[in-house]
Formats: C-alpha cells, sequence, structure tokens
C-alpha cells in the first residue's frame, strides 16, 4: 500500500505509537485493565500465508469474509453483489476517494491499540452501501487466529441515507497459542439508515483482544450493537458512538468471564444534537477469578435537549474471587433532557435455587439454569435466529445444565 | 410414610419447634391448624429441607429413611413435595422448562428414562387444562408477574406434573379468591389416592371446606396440643385459638 494519503495518516500514528506504547493504566479509561503483558511478548504482526488449512466457511444465512490472521481470504469467502464490499486493499484501489473522504473521521480520540491499527493494519473490510438498499441478509465477517502475533485489522462500513444493513463480526482461534487481535472499525450511519451490529468474541484461551467500533450517526440514523464477550485471556471492547439529531443508538453486552479472564468493556454514547434516544443495557457474569470492567458513558451536549438516555449493567458474580469494577457515568450539558443509569451487583438468589432444589433439581442444575436465563436475556435479543441459536449453544457450553439443547 | 418425632428445631438462637410429634399414613390428610408464630412454616421448610434452620433433636423418617440427612433435591425426588406459600418468581426460566427438567430428574432417581418431548407435552398440557390455566403459562417465566391464584395454581400443576408420595400445602389459601381457592382445591382432590398423603398447613379453616382433612392437628408453641377430626377444625374457627393455648 503506497497511498500518499494513507502514508501519512500511518506514519503519524506510528510516531504517535512509538511515543506512547499501548495504554498504560494510568489512564483514566485504561485504570482497570493492565495491558503490559502485552507488550512483554513482544509480538511482531502477523505475516501472510499461501496456504490455510481450513474448508469454506459454512454459513447458509449470511453472506461471510474470512480474514485469516489479518489478511483477506476470497477463496474462504461468500459476496453479495449489488452492494460495494471488498478488502481495504481493494478499496485503495477502487474507491480511493471515498476510502480517504472516510477514513480515520470516526476516531475523535485515540489510544496506543488504535495508533498501532491505523499503523500496521495488514487489511480490513470495506462496505459501501448505498442509499436506500436493504441487505436482506447479514454480512459475516470471521476472523481466525492462527499465528503467534499481533492481527491488525480495519474495516470500514458506510451506509448511505435510508439503507439498511447487519454486521456479524466473530473472532475465533483453532489453536490455544497467545496473540493479539488489534480490531477497529469505523462506522457511518447514514441520515436515516439502520445497522446492527453483533460482535462475537470467542477467542483462544491465551489471546489478548483489542476490538474497538467507532461509530458515526447521522440525523434520525440507528444504530444497535451486541456485544458478546466470551473468550480471550484479556480483552478490551471500544463502542463509541456520536449522534446527530434525533439518532437512535441501542448498546447490548454480555461480558462471561472464569478462570483468570479479564474482561473490560468501554462504551461512549455522545448526543450531540437534540432528540436522541439511546438505551444500554449490559450484563456480567464472572466466575472463578475472572475480572469484569464496564465504563459507559453517556455524553449529553448543550445542544443535545430533550435527550432520552437509559444506561443500565446487572454483573453476577459466581465466586467470591470473581472481582468487578463498574463505572457508569452520565455526563449532562444540557437542560431538558431524560437520562437515568442503574448498575446492580449481585449473586445467584438463594431463594430461587431452593426452590428448583425443591423441584428435584440438584444444586449445580440449579445454579446453571439461574446463571443461563440471567445471560440468555442478552441473547434472546439477537434477531437472526441462527446467529441466536449459536450463541445460546455457546451459552450451553458453559452451563450445560442451564436449558433445553 | 412419615414419622416425626419428638422433633426440636431452632431459627437462629431461638427455638421454634419443641418436640413435635406426627405420624401421616398413606391415603391420608392431615390439617395442621394453629396461631401465627406457632411454628406451621418452619415444620414446611425442614421437611422439604430449606436451610436456615437447625435441627438440635428428634427424628423424621419418610418411608423408613432418615428424612433429615437427605439434601432438599434427594427429598423432593424420592416424593417429598412442598406447595410453596411465596412461590419464587424466577426471571428467564419457563414453566415448561422447569417441568421437564424437574419430571426427568425424579425419573432419573426412580432409574427411569427420560421423558419424551411428545409424551410430556401432551402430559402437561392435559394437566395445565385440568387446573383451568391458560397453555401460554407453560412458556411464560416461572411464576414472574403471576396473580396470587396463579401461582398457586402453578404450584399445584407442578405437584401434578411430579406425582409425589407426600403433599406439604403451606398457606395454599391466603391470598385466593372463592373461585381460585375452588379450583385449587379441584386440583389437590384430584390428586387424592390411597397411595398419596397430605399435610395441609392452615391458619383458616376456610380450606378445609373443599377439602376435607381426615385428621386436624394444633400446633401451638412448637407442638402439636391437640388432635382430632375434620369437626375439631370447626370447633378452631368457632372459638379461635385463644382457649387452647390458655389450657
Amino acid at each position: 500500500m503506497s497511498i500518499s494519503w494513507l502514508n501519512d495518516i500511518r506514519q503519524q500514528a506510528k510516531n504517535q505509537f512509538e511515543k506512547t506504547g499501548f495504554p498504560a493504566s494510568n489512564l483514566e479509561d485504561w485504570r482497570y485493565t493492565n495491558v503490559s503483558a502485552i507488550a512483554k511478548k513482544e509480538f511482531s504482526v502477523a505475516k501472510f500465508v499461501e496456504d490455510v488449512d481450513f474448508d469454506a466457511v459454512e454459513s447458509g444465512s449470511a453472506f461471510h469474509f474470512v480474514f485469516v490472521d489479518g489478511y483477506f481470504r476470497e477463496e474462504l469467502s461468500n459476496l453479495p453483489e449489488k452492494i460495494t464490499i471488498c478488502s481495504i486493499n481493494d478499496a485503495l484501489k477502487n474507491h480511493a476517494d471515498l476510502l480517504q473522504s472516510k477514513f480515520n473521521q470516526a476516531i475523535k480520540q485515540t489510544h496506543g491499540f488504535i495508533d498501532f491499527n491505523t499503523a500496521n493494519f495488514t487489511d480490513g473490510l470495506f462496505v459501501h452501501i448505498a442509499k436506500n438498499v436493504v441487505l436482506e441478509k447479514p454480512l459475516q465477517i470471521i476472523h481466525i487466529a492462527t499465528q503467534e502475533a499481533i492481527l491488525p485489522t480495519r474495516h470500514v462500513v458506510i451506509l448511505d441515507a435510508n439503507a439498511k444493513a447487519s454486521l456479524i463480526e466473530m473472532f475465533v482461534s483453532p489453536e490455544k497459542h497467545a496473540y493479539l487481535t488489534n480490531s477497529v472499525a469505523e462506522v457511518f450511519v447514514g441520515e436515516n439508515a439502520n445497522l446492527t451490529l453483533y460482535k462475537v468474541q470467542q477467542e483462544g484461551e491465551n489471546a489478548y483482544h483489542f476490538g474497538g467500533t467507532y461509530v458515526q450517526q447521522a440525523d434520525n440514523a440507528r444504530f444497535t450493537h451486541h456485544n458478546f464477550a466470551l473468550g480471550s485471556l484479556l480483552a478490551r471492547s471500544d463502542i463509541v458512538s456520536d449522534l446527530e439529531t434525533a439518532a437512535e443508538c441501542e448498546l447490548n453486552g454480555l461480558y462471561l468471564g472464569s478462570q483468570n479472564q479479564h474482561l473490560d468493556n468501554l462504551t461512549r454514547i455522545n448526543h450531540l444534537q437534540p432528540h436522541g434516544i439511546s438505551r444500554e443495557f449490559y450484563k456480567g457474569i464472572l466466575n472463578d477469578q475472572a475480572h469484569g470492567v464496564f465504563q459507559g458513558r453517556i455524553l449529553v451536549a448543550e445542544n443535545a435537549q430533550n435527550t432520552d438516555s437509559q444506561m443500565n449493567n446487572c454483573n453476577l458474580l459466581l465466586s467470591n474471587e470473581a472481582e468487578i469494577d463498574t463505572k457508569p457515568q452520565l455526563e449532562i450539558y444540557a437542560d431538558d433532557v431524560k437520562c437515568a443509569h442503574g448498575v446492580t451487583v449481585g449473586q445467584l438468589d438463594e431463594k430461587s435455587i431452593f426452590y428448583l432444589q425443591s423441584r428435584g433439581i440438584d444444586e449445580v442444575s440449579a445454579k446453571h439454569i439461574l446463571t443461563f436465563a440471567f445471560a440468555n436475556e442478552m441473547v434472546d435479543k439477537i434477531t437472526i435466529p441462527s446467529l441466536r441459536d449459536a450463541v445460546f449453544n455457546l451459552l450451553l457450553t458453559r452451563f450445560p445444565e442451564g436449558a433445553e439443547r | 410414610m412419615l414419622k416425626i418425632k419428638d422433633l426440636t428445631v431452632n431459627v437462629g438462637n431461638k427455638e421454634i419447634l419443641k418436640g413435635l410429634n406426627l405420624e401421616v399414613n398413606a391415603g391420608e390428610i392431615h390439617a395442621i391448624m394453629g396461631p401465627n408464630g406457632a411454628g406451621k412454616s418452619t415444620l414446611s421448610h425442614v421437611l422439604s429441607g430449606k436451610s436456615g434452620y437447625e435441627v438440635t433433636g428428634g427424628s423424621v423418617t419418610f418411608n423408613g429413611k432418615d428424612l433429615l440427612e437427605m439434601p432438599a433435591e434427594i427429598r423432593a425426588r424420592e416424593g417429598v413435595f412442598l406447595a410453596f406459600q411465596y412461590p419464587v418468581e424466577i426471571a428467564g426460566v419457563t414453566n415448561v422448562y422447569l417441568l421437564k427438567a424437574a419430571l426427568n430428574a425424579v425419573r432419573k432417581h426412580k432409574g427411569l428414562s427420560e421423558v419424551d418431548a411428545m409424551d410430556f407435552l401432551t402430559l402437561v398440557k392435559a394437566k395445565t387444562k385440568a387446573l383451568e390455566m391458560d397453555e401460554k403459562f407453560l412458556y411464560r417465566a416461572v411464576n414472574e408477574g403471576f396473580s396470587g391464584g396463579e401461582k398457586k395454581r402453578n404450584e399445584i400443576l407442578q405437584m401434578a406434573m411430579l406425582e409425589p408420595q407426600l403433599c406439604i400445602l403451606d398457606e395454599t389459601d391466603s391470598g385466593l379468591d372463592i373461585d381460585a381457592l375452588r379450583i385449587v382445591a379441584d386440583g389437590v382432590n384430584a390428586l387424592r389416592s390411597p397411595d398419596r398423603a397430605f399435610i395441609m398447613v392452615t391458619h383458616y379453616q376456610r380450606l378445609l371446606d373443599y377439602i376435607k382433612p381426615d385428621f386436624v392437628h394444633v400446633l401451638a408453641d412448637g407442638k402439636i396440643v391437640k388432635s382430632g377430626g375434620a369437626e375439631l377444625a370447626l370447633e378452631l374457627e368457632e372459638k379461635g385459638y385463644g382457649w387452647l393455648e390458655q389450657a
């Protein structure tokens, strides 16, 4: 990639990263998450490997785009017609003007992971859905990690006015090795357009994961995000959205940690103009010595009168050693708004456990059933049946007695 | 079937049951009545295996086995069923899933195979209909948003599905209007059988108009102070509990 506008941006990011490195935990947004272990690994950026040992991925109900170690594999993918969709590297050749006009524009504030990504991304997906186009099938990005390396991908998703689509991002690894996923998506939801984005993070048990989604919502745009943080040793997810007039933003999340997993979720909803609506609901389940973090901030700018915003974070601690840091914040500069937030941290209800036991169900199964039910509220929000079933089954592997297969 | 001998139970440092004796045989219906605070709910909870109760003396056997040694789920699988005074609401768990998981746990304990999905649906729909419940209840979360009457009917539905040997009804009549009471009572009466026994714990005689007991016991201050036939309940209704406590 030797395109001068991009080279400039990448060089700047590289300089910035060389100065700061990955974020230090004295930064407010990183105070609960220590990423020093990643720097110590001295990963380099993954190389393209010619032969990969996978069959084309089956997904009858979605168009899918396969990235192996951060490189697009067309031969494993299934591409739709009618919309512009290609790898970022192809977009640099064929859609350079549009890409240039959007690239780096959704990111208002960077940190080491974003800078590293900008400087080093190997590839990514470029999606442009034209005005009034409604995609019937979801688009699915599948990230497969095989190398002990950093896998930086950069996606740009653009929906023009009145377009409608849903996009699934999956992160998987067939191996148990250490690596760092570093995936950044910039998302532009045009006027009255509607995008639903699902993220299912099932990285390997020794993996590090950084995933950031930075969204610009035009007037009346609707953006819905469902965030399932299931895998990895240490994961940090950023979701940041800027809302113009009467835009609607819905953020749902479920983080499910066990053993020594560390799962950090940062969200920022910025109401910049009037009449915006946001709904945020994150649930956490933490077992063993797992550590969860929820940092949710809703900003209502002085201009953003009549904003209607709700944020909730509910946590279930299944062990005495599990830990949650939860920090919901409302930052309100307008005077005529409706904003609320709530947080709960609790354990399974003893009365409910006994009730199930009194019906013949053993204690372990009773706990599985109640935990599954707590988590399943978020799974039920998935509107794509095949994806809902898949996530449901992933939950069942964690709580096998929790529900009927 | 059930033999309770000299049972003493503490809650915290306070003695609630102070030497209770009771014998229940298959086919019998026993009513346990008494004033508030006499220990009625403690007795139901101790029999069902709820934690927080310390048995300090005496014994309870069920079909010759030591009931107090068993965890709550084993008691349920052996055939003891408690219909709760205040059934718990469980968000996100459907009634039908609870019923199936419970039924299969009981069947497995008895050495039976898991119930066939079609057979289960046929069975549960029939039982639901018999209790004049809408089938929609099966697919709602357990007791969530149910009215008082619906919750109690739901308890009887679970009882009907699990077919226990000993049914303990803890203040089942509380919070029910006359129509709901009749439906619940019909449900219980339909389950009467020579192999099954009932213990009805109740403050009021009202329920006993619909489910006629063979024996009535008065529980006061942690002991059974008087036992008799169904007519004792009427006497209690008329005179209250005061005359027994004085005696």
